[in-house]
C-alpha cells in the first residue's frame, strides 16, 4: 500500500523544485511557473492528508478547491503585471526590473 | 509491489522530472509544455487519491486556463528573450542549497512522524455531492467560497486594469 | 541784623554772584558784572558794618569774647567737624582791607576788560582780545581795544575767589580756613590760566596749582596732627593756655620738636607754598600770565595774604612750638626763610624788564618781610605790613594794568604787534600821557619803598625792622635792610623807565589814559596807601610819636595779648627805642630811590641790553635775570623725574606693560584655550562624534545596501532561508525542547 509519507515526500520534492525555480529563474513567467508547482505540491499534500486521515469529510477537497481558485487569480494578476512591466521595460527578466536597487 | 505502487512511482518520476525540466530548460515554450506535463502528473495523483473531481478541475483550470495563459504571456513577451544566455540568475547556487536543505529537512520531518500507512477509510460515494453541499452551506464553506469568488472578481478587474493599454485613452 | 549773620553772609554774596553768572547770565556782560560788583559791594558794606561794630565793642572785650557762630558739618566718630565764623580784632582788621581791595579790583575789572568796546575782529575765547577795527564818521579806520570774549566768565571766577577769601577771613576753625584756602587755590588755577588758548598761561596755571599744592599737603598734615592731638580745630579751643602748654610739652618725635612745633612747622610749609616763599616761589612770577586784576587779586589783596594771615592767626601755636630750643623750631625757620626770600626776590626783581614781573618778585620779597617779622616774634608788625602791602601792592598792580592798557592802545594804533606792551624798555614818558596812573603809581611805589612818613609802607616796614632789631635778631635785621634798599632801587628803576623821560617807542607815544572805571579804584587805593600807615605810628617815634595813639598796635595786639601772657609766651623785647632801625630805614629807602632814579634817568633806547645794571654786574645780571635758574633746577630735579615716572614707569611699564600685559596675556590665554578647545576638543570630539555617528551609519548603510539588489529573487532567497531557519528552530523547540 502506498503510505502517506510517499505522497508527502513527492509533494515535498515538487515543492522544493518549484522553490528552486522561483529563486533561480530569470524570466518572470518561469518564476510564476515555479509558484504553480509549489501550489500544486501543497494541493497534493492537502489531499493526501484528507484521504488518509478524514476521507468522509469534504473539508479537504473544499480546501483544495479554494487553493485552485486563489492560484488562478494570482496567476492572472501576475501575468497582467508582467504584461504591464513588459510594456514599460521591454523585458520580463527579473534581474532587469531592479528599480528598487540602491 | 502492487499495481498502485507502480503507477504511483511512475507518475512520481514523470511529474518530478517534468517539474525539473520546467525549472531548468532555457526555452520558455518548452518550460510551459513541461509544466503542462507536470500538471497532468499531479492530476493523476489526484485520481490516485480518489479526488476525481479535483483531478478534472486540475486539468480544466490549471492546464486549460493557467498554463495556456502562461503560454500566451510567453508569446507576448518574447521580444528580448530568445533563448539566449543562462536562464538562471546569479544566486541559483544559494537557491539550490536552500532547496536541498529544505528537502532534506522535510523528508526527515516526515520520516520522524508516525504516519498512517493506509487510509483510514474509504471515500463515500457521495463525496462530490457532499463537497457541493459543503461549498454552499452556511454551516460549511460558503464564506470561503464566496470570498474566493470575490477574489476572482478582484483579480479579474485588477488584471484588466493593470494590463490595459494606456495609449490615447 | 546780628553780627554773626553778617559774618555768615559776607562769603555768601560773591558765591551767589558766581552761581548766578555761571548758570544764567553768562551771555549778558552788563548783568554779569553788575551781579559781581553788586555782590562785592554788599560784602564790602557788611564788612564795614562789622568793622564799625567791632570798634564799638572795643579790642579787649572782642579779644576776650570773640563773636562766634558755628554749625556741625561732617560727623566723625565721636563728634563733628564744624563750619563756623568768628569776629575778633584780627578778623576785623583783615576784613577791612580784604573788602576794600576786592571791591576796587572788581570795579577795575570792568574797565580792564574793555566793557563797552566793540567785539574784536577775530577774537577767540581763550586768547586775549586783539582789537577791533571801527570806521569813524570820516571813513578812517581805527583799531580800538576790543571787549574780552570771556567777560562774564572772569567775573564768575573772581566772584568765587572772593568767596574763598571771605570764607577764610571769617572762619573760626582751621577746617573752614582750609576750605577757603583750597577754593582760592582752584581759582588761582582758573584765573592764571584764564586765557587758556595760550600754552604759557596753561602751564602757569598748572604750575601755580601744583606748587601751592605741595605746600597744602604739608599743611593738611599739620591740621590732621593738630586734630589728632587736640580733638578740635576751632581757634577758640586751641588758643587756650592749657591747650598750648599741653601741645608744647608733648614730644612729636620728629627732630626734637614738640607737637606744637611740628604742627606749626607743617602749617608754615603751607604758607611757604601759598605765599610764594623760597623754595616754593616759582609759581608766582609765572602767574603774571593771568589778566592784571587777577594778579592784583591773587598776589596783593587776597591769596598770598591768606598764607600770611594763617600764620598770623596761628601765631600763639607757633610761639608755643618754638619754646624749646629745637633745631627747626617754627619761628626760627620762618625768620630764616622770610629774610632769605626777601633778599633773594629783591635781587631778582632788579634785573626784570617786564613791568608785572618786577611787581611779582616784589610781592615775594614783601611777603618775606612779613614772615620774617613773624619769625622775629612780632605778629602785630606782620599784620600791619600785610594790610598796608595789600593796599599799595594792589594799587601798583592795577596801575601796571593801566599802563599796559595804555601801551596796548599805542600798539593797536601803530599796528606793530611785535612790540611787547609789558616791557618797560618800550615805555618811557608815560607820566605826561597817563597822569592819573602816573601819580597813583608813584604813591604806590613810594609806599613800597618805604618813603618816610607820607606813605603807609614806611610805617609798617619800620615796625618790622624795629621789632627785628629790638627782638635780638641782627641777621634778620640787616638782611631786611639790604632788601629794603634793593626794593627802593628797583621800584624807582621801574617808575623811571616807565613814566619818566621821553617815550622810547612809537607805541609809548600813542599811549592813552584809561577810563574812569580803572582810574577811580587807583585813586581810592592811593588814598589808603598814604593814610593806612598813620593808624600805626609808634609812640616812641621822634616827633610824630604820641600825636596819634598807636591805635593799630593796640587793636591787633589785643587779639593775643592776654593769651600770650597767660601762656608765658611773651618774647623778650629790648626796652626803649633805638634810632638804629629808623636811621637804617630812612637811609635805605631814600638812598635806593635816588640811586634808582640816577641810574635810569638817561636810558634812551628800547633795547634791554642797554640796561646800565648789565654793564655793572655783567654775568651776575644774567643770573639774576634768569632767576638764579631755579626753574631750570626744579625742572631737572622734580619735573623731569616726575614726567619720566609718569610716562615711562607708570604708563609704559606698569599700565601698558604690566596691567595691559596681564590683560592681554589673559586674553591670549583665553583665546588660545578657546582655540584649543575648538580645534582640540570641539572639532574632533564633539563634531567628530557627530560625524562618526553619521559616517558609521553611512558605512553601515553602504555595507548593508548590497542587500538591496532590487531583484525580487534575492529577497525571496533571503526570505526563504529565514523561513527555513525559523521553522527548524520552532520545530526543534516544539518537538524536542520539553
Amino acid at each position: 500500500m502506498i503510505s502517506l509519507d510517499w505522497y508527502l515526500i513527492v509533494a515535498a520534492a515538487l515543492f522544493v523544485i518549484g522553490l528552486f525555480g522561483v529563486l533561480s529563474r530569470k524570466n518572470a513567467v518561469a518564476i510564476l511557473m515555479g509558484v504553480e508547482l509549489m501550489l500544486n505540491a501543497v494541493n497534493i499534500n492537502l489531499l493526501a492528508f484528507w484521504r488518509y486521515r478524514a476521507p468522509t469529510e469534504p473539508v479537504g477537497m473544499a480546501f483544495a478547491i479554494i487553493v485552485f481558485a486563489v492560484a488562478a487569480a494570482e496567476v492572472a494578476v501576475g501575468l497582467a503585471l508582467f504584461i504591464a512591466v513588459y510594456r514599460r521595460f521591454n523585458s520580463v527578466v527579473a534581474d532587469d526590473i531592479n528599480l528598487m536597487k540602491w | 509491489m502492487t499495481a498502485m505502487q507502480i503507477v504511483f512511482i511512475l507518475t512520481a518520476v514523470v511529474t518530478l522530472f517534468a517539474a525539473f525540466r520546467v525549472v531548468t530548460t532555457p526555452n520558455m515554450i518548452h518550460a510551459a509544455l513541461w509544466l503542462i506535463v507536470a500538471l497532468f502528473g499531479v492530476a493523476v495523483f489526484y485520481i490516485l487519491l480518489s479526488a476525481s473531481f479535483l483531478a478534472v478541475a486540475q486539468v480544466i483550470v490549471y492546464i486549460g486556463a493557467i498554463a495556456i495563459l502562461m503560454m500566451f504571456v510567453i508569446m507576448l513577451t518574447r521580444r528580448e528573450m530568445r533563448d539566449r544566455g543562462p536562464q538562471t540568475g546569479p544566486q541559483w547556487k544559494w537557491a539550490a542549497i536552500l532547496s536541498a536543505l529544505l528537502f532534506g529537512g522535510l523528508v526527515w520531518m516526515v520520516e520522524s512522524m508516525a504516519l498512517p500507512a493506509a487510509p483510514v477509510g474509504d471515500v463515500p460515494e457521495s463525496s462530490i455531492a457532499d463537497l457541493g453541499k459543503a461549498l454552499v452551506s452556511p454551516n460549511g464553506f460558503v464564506i470561503p467560497f464566496e470570498v474566493a469568488s470575490v477574489l476572482l472578481l478582484a483579480a479579474l478587474i485588477g488584471a484588466v486594469y493593470v494590463a490595459w493599454t494606456r495609449r490615447n485613452s | 541784623m546780628p553780627t554773626t549773620t553778617l559774618l555768615w553772609l559776607l562769603p555768601v554774596f560773591p558765591l551767589v554772584a558766581f552761581a548766578l553768572i555761571v548758570l544764567f547770565t553768562n551771555r549778558n556782560k552788563a548783568l554779569s558784572h553788575t551781579l559781581a560788583v553788586g555782590a562785592a559791594f554788599l560784602s564790602w558794606l557788611g564788612a564795614m558794618v562789622i568793622f564799625v561794630r567791632a570798634l564799638q565793642i572795643g579790642p579787649e572785650a572782642l579779644a576776650e569774647h570773640p563773636i562766634d557762630s558755628w554749625v556741625n558739618w561732617l560727623p566723625t566718630g565721636d563728634g563733628f567737624l564744624k563750619i563756623g565764623v568768628m569776629l575778633d580784632p584780627l578778623t576785623a582788621a583783615v576784613l577791612f582791607f580784604v573788602a576794600w581791595t576786592i571791591l576796587m579790583i572788581f570795579v577795575y575789572s570792568i574797565g580792564y576788560h574793555n566793557f563797552g568796546q566793540p567785539e574784536g575782529d577775530h577774537d577767540k575765547k581763550g586768547l586775549p582780545p586783539h582789537g577791533a577795527t571801527i570806521v569813524d564818521e570820516h571813513g578812517h579806520k581805527h583799531v580800538v581795544p576790543s571787549v574780552e570774549p570771556m567777560y562774564s566768565r572772569f567775573f564768575a571766577y573772581i566772584g568765587l575767589f572772593a568767596f574763598g577769601m571771605y570764607l577764610l577771613a571769617v572762619s573760626d576753625n582751621l577746617l573752614t580756613l582750609f576750605v577757603g584756602w583750597e577754593i582760592m587755590g582752584l581759582c588761582s588755577y582758573l584765573l592764571i590760566g584764564f586765557w587758556f588758548a595760550k600754552p604759557s598761561a596753561r602751564a602757569a596755571g598748572i604750575k601755580a596749582f601744583m606748587t601751592t599744592r605741595v605746600g597744602d599737603v604739608f599743611m593738611l598734615l599739620g591740621i590732621a596732627y593738630l586734630y589728632k592731638a587736640t580733638g578740635t580745630l576751632s581757634f577758640q579751643d586751641i588758643f587756650k593756655p592749657e591747650m598750648l602748654h599741653a601741645l608744647a610739652n608733648v614730644d612729636s618725635g620728629v627732630l626734637g620738636l614738640s607737637a606744637a612745633g611740628l604742627i606749626g612747622l607743617l602749617l608754615f610749609i603751607g604758607t611757604v607754598g601759598k605765599s610764594a616763599q623760597w623754595p616754593l616761589h616759582v609759581w608766582l612770577p609765572d602767574a603774571m600770565e593771568g589778566p592784571t586784576p587777577v594778579s592784583a587779586m591773587i598776589h596783593a589783596a587776597t591769596m598770598v595774604s591768606a598764607g600770611v594771615y594763617m600764620v598770623i592767626r596761628m601765631f600763639p601755636l607757633l610761639k608755643a612750638g618754638s619754646a624749646n630750643e629745637a633745631f627747626l623750631s617754627p619761628l626760627v625757620v620762618m625768620a630764616f626763610i622770610g629774610a632769605f626770600t626777601a633778599l633773594f626776590a629783591a635781587t631778582i626783581a632788579v634785573a626784570q624788564n617786564d613791568i608785572k614781573r618786577v611787581l611779582a618778585y616784589s610781592t615775594i620779597s614783601q611777603l618775606g618781610y612779613m614772615i620774617a617779622a613773624l619769625g622775629a616774634g612780632s605778629y602785630v608788625a606782620a599784620t600791619f605790613h600785610l594790610i598796608t602791602h595789600a593796599f599799595f601792592k594792589a594799587l601798583l598792580f592795577l596801575g601796571s594794568g593801566s599802563v599796559i592798557h595804555g601801551m596796548e592802545h599805542g600798539v593797536l594804533h601803530t599796528g606793530n604787534h611785535d612790540v611787547d606792551p609789558q616791557d618797560m624798555f618800550n615805555m618811557g614818558g608815560l607820566a605826561k600821557k597817563m597822569p592819573i596812573t602816573f601819580w597813583t603809581f608813584l604813591i604806590g611805589g613810594f609806599a613800597l619803598s618805604g618813603f618816610p612818613v607820607l606813605t603807609a609802607g614806611f610805617w609798617s616796614k619800620d615796625e618790622i625792622l624795629s621789632s627785628a632789631f629790638l627782638g635780638g635778631h641782627p641777621v634778620v635785621f640787616w638782611t631786611l635792610a639790604v632788601a629794603a634798599f634793593l626794593t627802593a632801587f628797583y621800584t624807582m628803576r621801574q617808575i623811571t623807565l616807565t613814566f619818566l623821560g621821553e617815550p622810547r617807542t612809537k607805541e609809548a607815544e600813542h599811549a592813552q589814559e584809561t577810563p574812569w572805571t580803572m582810574t577811580v579804584p587807583l585813586m581810592v587805593l592811593a588814598f589808603f596807601a598814604v593814610t593806612a600807615g598813620w593808624v600805626g605810628i609808634p609812640e616812641t617815634f621822634p616827633g610824630l610819636g604820641g600825636l596819634l595813639p598807636n591805635w593799630f598796635h593796640h587793636w591787633v595786639g589785643a587779639t593775643y595779648e592776654t593769651l600770650l601772657e597767660e601762656a608765658h609766651l611773651v618774647g623778650e623785647m629790648a626796652e626803649g627805642h633805638s634810632l638804629v632801625p629808623l636811621m637804617t630805614s630812612l637811609t635805605v629807602s631814600l638812598g635806593g630811590l635816588f640811586l634808582g632814579w640816577l641810574t635810569y634817568k638817561d636810558v634812551k633806547s628800547p633795547d634791554p641790553a642797554t640796561d646800565p645794571l648789565k654793564r655793572w654786574l655783567g654775568p651776575v645780571h644774567t643770573v639774576l635775570q634768569n632767576k638764579y635758574y631755579f626753574d631750570e633746577l626744579y625742572q631737572v630735579i622734580f619735573i623731569r623725574p616726575a614726567a619720566w615716572f609718569a610716562e615711562v614707569f607708570t604708563f609704559r611699564w606698569v599700565d601698558r606693560g604690566a596691567i595691559d600685559g596681564t590683560i592681554h596675556a589673559i586674553a591670549r590665554a583665553v583665546f588660545d584655550a578657546g582655540k584649543a578647545l575648538a580645534y582640540g576638543f570641539d572639532l574632533p570630539v564633539i563634531s567628530g562624534a557627530g560625524d562618526l555617528i553619521g559616517n558609521t551609519v553611512r558605512s553601515f548603510g553602504r555595507a548593508f545596501r548590497v542587500v538591496q539588489t532590487g531583484r525580487v529573487q534575492d529577497y525571496m532567497v533571503a526570505a526563504m532561508t529565514s523561513v527555513v531557519a525559523f521553522g527548524a528552530l520552532v520545530y526543534y523547540l516544539l518537538v524536542f525542547a520539553h
